[in-house]
């Protein structure tokens, strides 16, 4: 008898279909740039998709997964992002060691802001998460000399990946970059996806079908909630330290609640109850935001008809209702 | 010795007397029993002892242990289980998954992201054997949320044996059931208490389920124990008849 657990736990897949599915997810993800140049994409579009889809995958641990909201986590990963940035900037010209940093700055706010709120639950958990975020934008906003304030951190760029002789330029070639963060995104997901498979993951799924039943089975459910957010806040900065990596830039609209709500639509929109589904989310919202913005300044308020459109008839997200119609 | 001793237990909500000064025993390998009608009491007594909230004054130990002032979470490492009057499950896993979740938690892996292949095989016989024992091996790839009322309450009861419990406290198991299903879960605890030898204490409003099932029973009147003693004592007690099952039928 197999133990473990599909995280897609509304619509259980069969485990040959899952391997089925992981393997069109990948060859899709592996071969978009090569054909989606065609119908408007580029590059950097494609490198934008995936970071804001692992920063809502992110945040989908703890949306999706363990039922807390977080409307906050533009906080991580804009600190992922200024981490990135101040290694590049002032310390060592190393891609590596900014990803390291970006992902440790996000990462130590996110669990000392979690130690803070575990206690809460609900809206007022939710409120703390903005004040948190907030207080990390006017930081950013006001330290002048080492965050840039409102022109943000400029003056770095990604430095080339050196295995001994061996040089990989991601620096100027973007789709060489592109898969440089494919990889990360790779590292990431299985991470998370062998996460929501382990006795851990499962004690969040716990916490999100039913908490009072979990503290009655043993299961403290602050210390959970605080492992299941700072967990979270990890994959979400190391979203922000790529994101400062694609724009050699780091500014402190990064951090902006408008990003947090972002990162929430994306994951709502994709289908919060699956795992790929803020993937989903993600591709859609940035794909539209670079089209409409083409043509409209108001482009927010076709993503806003949007999104609206999708709770209302897909309550489940886009990936939801496309996962009910197969099954 | 007693493996629950309740001493002179009290909760006041403000100026309201839930439970008042209540003291009883319980043995290892019995299965009490708890009535009374409604607004007696009985589930703010059982909280008071499975820890949802302290008493006012009194004293509760487990095992000679005293956990007047123990968390939830503490008294469930102690051997406590419980199940809820309205049933508590994970509705949107399987049975087999809700199950797994209590025996992980139990055998300390709730933390863990990876298992070694005999901790996969140790919680995995555990959790088939707490399915053979609930009778759900059929709805075990089922998710819990889909199945009958009677096999959501033994599903509840089952998380609860996974846990390996020293005592097992029931809250209402029959709670608004039919007919089939409060016969199907007063078999799943006649089964647990004669074979398995389970300690159970449950707090129960349907009085054939009581009279069938306990060793003793204990009658709470306005938070207040009224009488004490086996089913036939209770019966017979003018007192009982007065205050309690004169009214009820």
């Amino acid at each position: 008898m197999s133990t473990t657990t599909a995280p897609q736990t509304a619509v259980a897949a069969a485990p040959g279909q899952r391997w089925l599915h992981l393997v069109a997810i990948w060859a899709f993800l592996i071969a978009a740039p090569l054909w989606m140049g065609h119908i408007g994409g580029y590059d950097a579009l494609y490198s934008r998709i995936l970071i804001f889809g692992l920063a809502a995958m992110g945040l989908n641990l703890l949306l999706g997964f363990t039922g807390m909201m977080s409307f906050g986590h533009a906080a991580y990963f804009g600190l992922g992002a200024y981490g990135a940035g101040f290694v590049l900037r002032y310390w060592i010209h190393s891609t590596p060691l900014a990803i390291l940093c970006g992902i440790l700055l996000g990462t130590v706010f996110g669990v000392i802001f979690g130690a803070l709120m575990m206690r809460r639950t609900g809206i007022y958990f939710a409120m703390l998460t903005i004040a948190f975020s907030q207080i990390c934008y006017y930081f950013a906003y006001s330290w002048n000399s080492v965050t840039g304030g409102y022109d943000g951190l400029r003056g770095f760029t990604r430095a080339p990946l050196h295995f001994g002789s061996y040089v990989i330029d991601i620096r100027d070639n973007g789709l060489v970059f592109y898969y440089f963060v494919l990889a990360i995104f790779f590292v990431c997901t299985a991470l998370m996806g062998a996460l929501l498979r382990s006795p851990l993951g499962r004690t969040m799924i716990a916490l999100r079908e039913n908490p009072q039943r979990a503290r009655f089975l043993g299961i403290p459910n602050e210390q959970h909630v605080w492992i299941a957010f700072a967990i979270s806040t990890l994959f979400t900065s190391v979203a922000g330290a790529l994101y400062a990596l694609l724009n050699n830039f780091a500014d402190p609209t990064a951090l902006y609640y408008v990003i947090s709500g972002n990162i929430v639509i994306m994951a709502v929109l994709g289908g919060m109850l699956n795992f790929w589904g803020p993937l989903l989310g993600a591709a859609v919202f940035v794909w539209l935001e670079d089209y409409i913005s083409s043509q409209t300044v108001n482009w927010m308020s076709f993503i806003g008809v949007i999104f609206v459109v999708v709770v209302l008839f897909f309550p489940r997200g886009l990936l939801g209702f496309v996962k009910r119609r197969s099954a | 010795m007693s493996l629950l001793q309740i001493r002179g237990v009290s909760k006041a909500f403000g100026s309201l007397i839930a439970v008042n000064n209540v003291t009883l025993d319980i043995e290892p390998g019995e299965l009490r029993a708890v009535i009374g009608p409604n607004g007696a009491g009985k589930t703010t007594f059982f909280n008071l002892i499975t820890g949802f909230f302290p008493p006012t004054s009194g004293q509760i130990l487990l095992d000679g242990k005293d956990i007047t002032r123990a968390t939830a979470v503490e008294r469930i490492r102690m051997g406590m289980a419980r199940t809820f009057q309205i049933t508590q499950i994970f509705p949107e896993l399987t049975t087999r998954e809700n199950i797994q979740i209590a025996a992980e938690t139990a055998m300390g892996f709730r933390l863990r992201t990876w298992l070694s292949r005999a901790e996969r095989a140790a919680v995995s016989s555990r959790i088939e054997e707490t399915l053979v024992a609930a009778r759900l091996t059929e709805q075990a790839d089922r998710l819990v949320g889909e199945l009958s009322h009677g096999d959501q309450r033994s599903a509840e009861i089952a998380m609860a044996l996974a846990l390996k419990p020293r005592i097992l406290l029931l809250d209402e198991p029959t709670a608004g059931m039919g007919e089939q299903e409060t016969f199907q879960v007063a078999g799943l605890i006649r089964r647990l208490h004669k074979h398995t030898g389970y300690t159970i204490m449950l707090v129960e409003h349907d009085m054939r389920v009581v009279f069938n099932l306990a060793d003793r029973i204990v009658v709470l009147t306005e938070g207040t124990m009224l009488a004490e003693g086996t089913p036939r004592e209770i019966a017979d007690n003018p007192a009982v008849q007065a205050a309690y099952l004169g009214t009820a039928e």
